[in-house]
């Protein structure tokens, strides 16, 4: 009795159910779809890397190739070692660790002033700065060659880091976090007799490390994916380039091994995806604020 | 104001290196290329360390007259078709991971990955994508979307390879847009959606009728964002065609980087002035950007 009058209520929640988890399983093909989308290079890039190719077979046999049945590290160490990839790792981190630390310099000690001193012509250079977000540059990097050229840092590391390492983002950046630091902290420290310059290094820096760090990542990912500027400053110094260079030069050779350039890519995209894992949430974050 | 000059000179030796360093590498190449533009430079009386020497318009002329460089401009134009599916496409994508369910985070972070990924490594990837024998043809033909003589090399046509290149800016550029609305849609009041929700609005309503016109700033910044690199797109064509075939991929940056370091006459006045033609669309195209959104949010308000 009492489960007949109980059935027609019980009946329409669960049709509501029903419908509700037809709705979320919709949405998760969808978001399944797009993943492979987004993904899917990187798997077919990742499988044909540790294929063993002893076992014969092409990368272009479907579907066989995504599911490679011998798995080796051997490609890793082929390409490492007969296209001598150690050197350009050694160039990727070379120009990689030196834009890094050229561009907190330059943008914690541009953002002090800025977030903390009223100076004549304060305002006018923060606008300049603003100013560079805006201006188109497309003749830029011509200009930028002919004056590396004139400083003789045409086909040298240095010359690829130099004209980056000063940009609104960083100087935009480390002077919102300056900004956020309480007055009173200076106050204090400059009647025991503190430099401005002791004041930056020793309680400004540390106390802003999360936003060094957010600085640190980005220009690191930029850097190290940059591909454009650095081949042209190099094109005349190849064995100076960066990985991002070389590997496009690989797929060139004569001797085309679709598995070692896999595997050369990899070793390429290793240190950004695992910064990029480790500190997702900061790469969120950081875009985010752009749009606040 | 009392200037505290210890204080100025001090806030001046901070600024010094970053102002030096944008002075050399921003402004002045900026002010120098634009002169560039009207000069003959480059070539022969470069090598003979010359001075540049003013032709006036001479190189707008000739650009005017170059088939190469309106097949190049065009091209860069036609590019900016990417930017309503890029809008579109990255919005829709933040309204469906802009919710508690789980596994989101994951899909999230998944998304961005193409936009920490090099240009190289793309490259080198989708072109096993585009191969005549890879994933794409193997996918559409398992799919029965192409017939089985139809397989072709997406990258080695003309008709699909400005096509193919531009999906790999779409590939590249989707999570990041997506990134920027989510943050936008995050700042939308839950109880507006849920006024709605309760006034019997669908889902497409709300999202035409709440989302959409609330996501303004964020949208006119995304689309002012990628206008302009579509425009000024290089590398993806650089590194996956080199403009070909048949100069259907062939962008006007690569024209300007072309004129400048390729073959043996460097021709650095009329890349700059070919330089300066692309600035000068760009910054009519951002001022029309902005005009459009400013009207059509007037309309609104």
């Amino acid at each position: 009795m009492s489960a007949v009058t109980q059935a027609p209520p019980r009946s329409v929640p669960q049709r509501r159910f029903r419908a509700k988890a037809a709705k979320r399983a919709g949405r998760y093909v969808l978001l399944v779809v797009i993943l492979l989308f987004a993904v899917f290079p990187f798997l077919w890039t990742l499988a044909i890397a540790l294929t063993d190719k002893r076992a014969g077979g092409s990368i272009y046999d479907f579907p066989a190739s995504l599911f490679p049945k011998g798995l080796t590290l051997l490609n890793f160490q082929q390409v490492y070692q007969t296209f001598g990839l150690g050197q350009y790792v050694w160039n990727s981190i070379s120009i990689t660790a030196m834009t890094i630390v050229g561009t907190l310099v330059v943008s914690a000690l541009a953002a002090y002033p800025l977030a903390r001193f009223r100076f004549p012509g304060r305002d006018l250079i923060f606008a300049v700065i603003v100013a560079t977000l805006v201006l188109p540059g497309e003749t830029t990097f011509i200009v930028n060659t002919l004056t590396l050229q004139k400083l003789h840092l045409l086909g040298t590391h240095l010359g690829v880091v130099v004209p980056t390492v000063a940009g609104a983002f960083g100087i935009f950046l480390m002077r919102q976090a300056f900004l956020s630091i309480p007055q009173a902290l200076l106050e204090a420290a400059r009647l025991d007799g503190a430099s401005e310059l002791t004041i930056l290094t020793r309680i400004m820096l540390p106390l802003t490390r999360p936003s060094l760090a957010a600085l640190a990542i980005f220009t690191l990912v930029g850097s190290w994916n940059a591909y454009f500027w650095p081949m042209l400053v190099l094109s005349a110094a190849p064995d100076k380039v960066p990985l991002s260079v070389a590997v496009l030069k690989l797929k060139g050779q004569f001797n085309y091994d679709p598995f070692n350039i896999a595997a050369g890519s990899l070793i390429m995209m290793l240190p950004v995806l695992l910064v990029f894992l480790a500190a997702q949430r900061l790469f969120m974050r950081g875009l985010e604020g752009g749009v606040k | 104001m009392r200037v505290n000059w210890r204080l100025t000179l001090l806030s001046y030796t901070f600024l010094a290196p970053a102002l030096i360093l944008l002075a050399v590498f921003t402004f002045y190449p900026l002010a120098y290329g634009s002169y560039l533009g009207f000069t003959e430079y480059g070539g022969a009386r470069f090598a003979q360390g010359l001075p540049p020497r003013w032709v006036g318009l001479d190189n707008f002329r000739t650009l005017a007259a170059d088939d190469l460089f309106r097949t190049s401009l065009l091209n860069s134009v036609k590019y900016l078709l990417v930017v309503p599916a890029l809008q579109l496409a990255s919005l829709a994508v933040a309204s469906l991971v802009n919710n508690s369910l789980p596994g989101m985070a994951f899909f999230r972070a998944a998304y961005y990955v193409p936009v920490v990924t090099s240009i190289s490594l793309a490259a080198v990837m989708w072109e096993w994508v585009y191969n005549k024998d890879g994933t794409l043809n193997w996918v559409l033909g398992a799919l029965h979307l192409l017939p089985a003589t139809g397989a072709f090399g997406w990258l080695n046509n003309e008709g699909s390879a400005f096509w193919a290149v531009m999906l790999v800016t779409f590939w590249r550029g989707f999570g990041y847009y997506m990134v920027l609305y989510l943050a936008g849609l995050q700042n939308i009041p839950a109880e507006l959606e849920e006024a709605a929700v309760l006034d019997g609005a669908n889902a497409w309503q709300r999202f035409w009728r709440i989302t959409v016109p609330l996501m303004k700033p964020t949208i006119l910044l995304c689309s002012l964002l990628s206008t302009i690199a579509a425009l000024r797109v290089l590398e993806e064509v650089l590194v996956l065609t080199n403009g070909g075939p048949l100069n259907s991929t062939y962008t006007a940056l690569m024209y300007v980087y072309f004129k400048a370091f390729q073959g043996f006459n460097f021709d650095y006045g009329l890349a700059s002035a070919a330089g300066l033609v692309v600035a000068v669309v760009a910054l009519a195209l951002s001022v029309a950007n902005f005009r459009l959104f400013r009207d059509s949010s007037g309309e609104n308000s």
